[in-house]
Formats: structure tokens, sequence, C-alpha cells
């Protein structure tokens, strides 16, 4: 994967409000996705639809999607990072795998 | 979206005695117990007519529920006849059952097997009623529909990142666009609108059904804690759904802009056009396990609401459809679709590839709407889709406050 920025639109933003980009198409390690003139370099491959920081977020923030909170950080992330289940938990009832149940579940 | 008036006459529908209209004429075969269930399925099967459709309820234990939604599904408008298949003694009503599909103008016809003779004769006897049924339903005709007859479902399932992206707003524009033309439109899963509830009560006709609205996601909150897990599957964070407020956020899009005109419970129809939330979870203690096993769960009651057809938007790429009521199936991710094209009828996920505008989509699924219900097989239809769920719940009637529009 090359690692200059694509003309083709990578991730979008869904609300100016919102601190997470969604990625519209499959993202390989390293690419580097221009955005808003700000360049964000990937540290892991990032599957179609999943989230990506918009700036350094310390943990406690807020994410924010289509403008509304969809749960907290209970890590920091930074810029560029994959924001998923590793770092983000609800804020209502916690989210659950084929494993077992997600990480940072709200009564831990 | 703006194209309806020219469709309009275009709609075609069976009358009904109670003024609704379906568009389709099918013949349910119903056990009334799981100990009915193969008899009936081989009736239907043999029948081998893609109007002969299989429903039913497992439970011998009454419950005021399931006779409510067998009586709402028997007499639903796209249903013309019912052969009711009993074992004998269970505790559902089979005779009331019976007089209420007779007196709503429809074909019914019930068999008992343990005084039929059994499985073999209860079958070739089940078979003959059928084929009698149908040679009449053939030869109805269908009239004029128009689109304010109409009621229009949706749901979501196997929901990933694209899902809120993509499908679910280019529903909510279809939306939009049926409940500007009459139509009565609803939306479900209140378990899955947990972190929207405030954002639909400003949405509401009237501040008291805002506070309801508010009230009936709380409700749902409460029941999922109990059962120990949200509304939300493996599947979805494979996707890259993290949260259920996420998952809610990216479903609720599928509601569109419309003001929310009423909230109801299944097996309530809308008593004029405009848009609907569904209540699916139960009243009162959690009792008989999660609101709805499955999707087609939900499906069934909004069937049981008068839904005619229901659009179904998938991410991860579901293939169900549905009995009674054709599914039509919009999927939300383009890799998804080049994997299942065959089960999809409008690919959504070209709105992230750059090929259409969300717009462009919601017009699509409005013609396919429009198509669907002037006789069009939608795609799970064709394939011979015919799913159907329904299990143990309990509610309470819904108040004068969830129906403004009646109190004008």
């Amino acid at each position: 994967m090359s690692s200059t920025p694509s003309a083709a639109p990578q991730v979008v933003l869904l609300h100016p409000d919102d601190n997470v980009l969604i990625s519209v198409t499959p993202l390989a390690r390293g690419s580097v996705i221009d955005f808003e003139g700000r360049e964000y370099r990937l540290n892991q491959d990032l599957a179609l639809g999943h989230k990506l920081a918009r700036r350094d977020l310390p943990a406690g923030t807020k994410i924010l999607r289509y403008g509304a909170p969809i749960g907290s950080l209970y890590s920091d992330v930074k810029a560029g990072e994959w924001v998923h289940m590793h770092n983000l938990k609800s804020d209502y009832l916690a989210s659950h795998t084929r494993q077992g149940r997600a990480r940072g579940d709200s009564g831990e | 979206m703006n194209n309806s008036s020219q469709q309009q006459a275009a709609l075609r529908g069976y009358p009904r005695a109670d003024g609704r209209k379906g568009i389709r004429n099918v013949v349910v075969v119903a056990y009334l117990v799981e100990c009915a269930h193969h008899v009936s399925r081989r009736i239907v099967t043999q029948a081998d007519h893609s109007e002969v459709h299989l429903i039913g309820f497992p439970g011998c234990y009454p419950n005021e529920y399931a006779s409510e939604m067998m009586r709402a599904i028997c007499t639903h408008p796209n249903v013309g006849a019912a052969l009711l298949v009993s074992l004998g003694c269970e505790s559902m009503d089979r005779d009331a059952l019976l007089q209420t599909v007779r007196e709503s103008g429809r074909l019914a016809e019930l068999l008992v097997i343990q005084e039929t003779g059994g499985t073999a004769s209860t079958i070739a006897e089940g078979v003959q009623r059928v084929q009698q049924m149908r040679t009449q339903l053939d030869a109805q005709q269908p009239v004029p529909m128009a689109i304010e007859e109409l009621v229009v479902g949706t749901i979501c399932g196997g929901s990933d990142g694209t899902s809120g992206v993509t499908a679910n707003p280019a529903v909510g524009r279809c939306f939009d666009a049926l409940v500007a033309d009459g139509a009565a439109c609803m939306f479900e899963e209140t378990g899955e609108l947990i972190g929207c509830e405030n954002i639909m009560a400003d949405r509401a006709a009237t501040p008291e059904l805002g506070k309801l609205i508010q009230e009936c996601v709380a409700k749902a909150e409460r029941y999922y804690t109990t059962m120990g897990f949200g509304s939300f599957a493996p599947g979805n964070a494979d996707g890259g759904l993290t949260t259920l407020e996420e998952k809610s956020m990216g479903a609720y899009s599928k509601s569109g802009s419309s003001p929310i005109t009423g909230l109801i419970k299944p097996g309530d129809v809308p008593p004029t056009g405009g848009l609907y939330l569904l209540d699916v979870v139960p009243d009162g203690e959690p009792r008989f396990g999660f609101p709805n096993i499955a999707d087609n769960a939900e499906i069934v009651e909004m069937i049981a609401c008068g839904c005619h057809l229901t659009l179904f938007t998938t991410g991860r790429g579901s293939v169900v459809g549905s009995a009674i009521s054709p599914v039509i199936k919009i999927c939300a991710n383009p890799d998804t679709y080049q994997r299942l094209s065959g089960d999809m009828d409008v690919n959504a996920g070209k709105i992230l590839t750059g090929e259409a505008t969300l717009d462009e989509v919601g017009q699509e699924i409005y013609q396919c709407v429009l198509d669907v219900a002037t006789g069009g097989q939608s795609v799970s239809e064709a394939l011979g889709h015919q799913e159907f769920i329904l299990t143990y719940k309990s509610f309470e009637p819904i108040g004068p406050g969830c129906l403004p529009v009646r109190q004008l």
C-alpha cells in the first residue's frame, strides 16, 4: 500500500461535531489518510465501516458519531488510531463478543 | 423524492371486509402448537405454491399475546384464507380463532389431528382444503389501491459500521417520501433505540407522546439489563460497531425525519398515515426471556400491525424473508453486496463507492416498494424465504397518549 495520500475518499466525517472518522474502504496499516488538511498514519489495518480517532482523545472522552454520544473511552487514543472495543465502552449496556463480554463494562 | 403522484394509481390490492387491502392473497397454514408443526409443514410443502405459507405458535400453555398475534396475523390484509391445524389438547382457543377469521370474511378451516385420523390423513385432508382455498383465491381480482392505504415497516439485521451511513438513512429518505404520500410507516425495536430516547422525544407529535417514548426506551433498557445482554450481536462488532448506542444511532436513521405520530404495540394497526414507533419490549417484570429472539420475531410483530411489506437493511448480510408480507433487502455494505448480491434487492453500498447519493438510493427503495406493492416479487420472496417466529410475551394495552391523532 502506498504511503502517499490518496485522492479517493477513504474516510468520512458523519457530523461536524464528531471526534471519529469512518472508513469507507478497507485501509492497510501504514496508509496515510489525508483528511481536512490533516494526515493520519494508520498503525493497524482498518476494515470497512470502522472508526479512527480524528484527534488525540484522552480516556473518559465521550465519542461522538452522527453528532451523538456512542460511549466513553477507557484508555487514551492518539489521532488516527482505531477506536473499537479495546478502548471504547457503552454508557448503557456492555457489548459482547463470541468470546464473552466486552472489556470496559460500565459496571467495572 | 417526489415522483409519487404518477405512481398512485398503479398499486393494486385485494379488498377485505374491514376496509383494508392486501398486496398478496396468501393461504396461511397455522399450527396451533408445536405438536402440529410437522403436519402443517407437510401440507405447505405438498401444496407447493408461493402463496401458501406456514405460520404458527409452538407453545402449549395459554398466552394472551400469542392469541392476539394469531388473530391479527390470520386477518392480515395480505391473507385471504387460513387453515388452522390443531393437535387437539393444546391451550390455544382454536374455535375462537376460527370464528374470528371467518367473521373477517375470509375462508377458514380447522383440522384437529386427534379427530382427523392422525398424521397421514390430516396431511391429505389439509392439502385438499388448501387446494380448494387456492382455487377460490386465484379467482379473486385485485382492485386499485392508493399509496396512503399502504403500511410499511423497517428493521435492520446484521448491522455493521456501514448500516448507519448508507442503507438506514436511505430507508429514512424512503420513509419520508411514503409518509408525505400519506402511507403509514413504522420502525421498532426500542432495545435498539437505547441512546436515542431524547432526540426521538423531540420529534413526537405531542409532548405527552415524547414522554411516553422516553419511558418506553427506559423500559427496554431495564428489560435488557435484566436479560444480561443488550441487543448487540458479535457480528455487529466485527463490522465496526462498538457499543449498543452506536448501533442504535445508526438504526434510528431508518425512521427518517417525519414527526412521530404515535407509539403502538404488537397487534395495533396505525389509525392513520404517519410515522409510528412500535414498542416490542414486553411490559411488567421480564418473564419469557429476550423480547425478540431473532429478527423474524420483530418482522412478525410488524405484520401483526398491518405491515404489507418490510424494508430490511443489513450490513453483514441477512438473507431472511418472511411469511405473509414480502421483505425488501437493502444491503448497506458494498463488500457484502458483492458476496451476497443474489439475496439483495438494493445495493446501498454504492453510496460509499461514490456511484449513487443517499437521495438516489432512497428513491430506488421507494420505487422497489411500489414494484413489490404492485405484485412484483422481492428477492427473498422469489427465493422462497417464509420465516416466521412467534413466542411468549405479555403486554399492557397502549394508553390514549400514545395515539394523539385519535384525540384530535
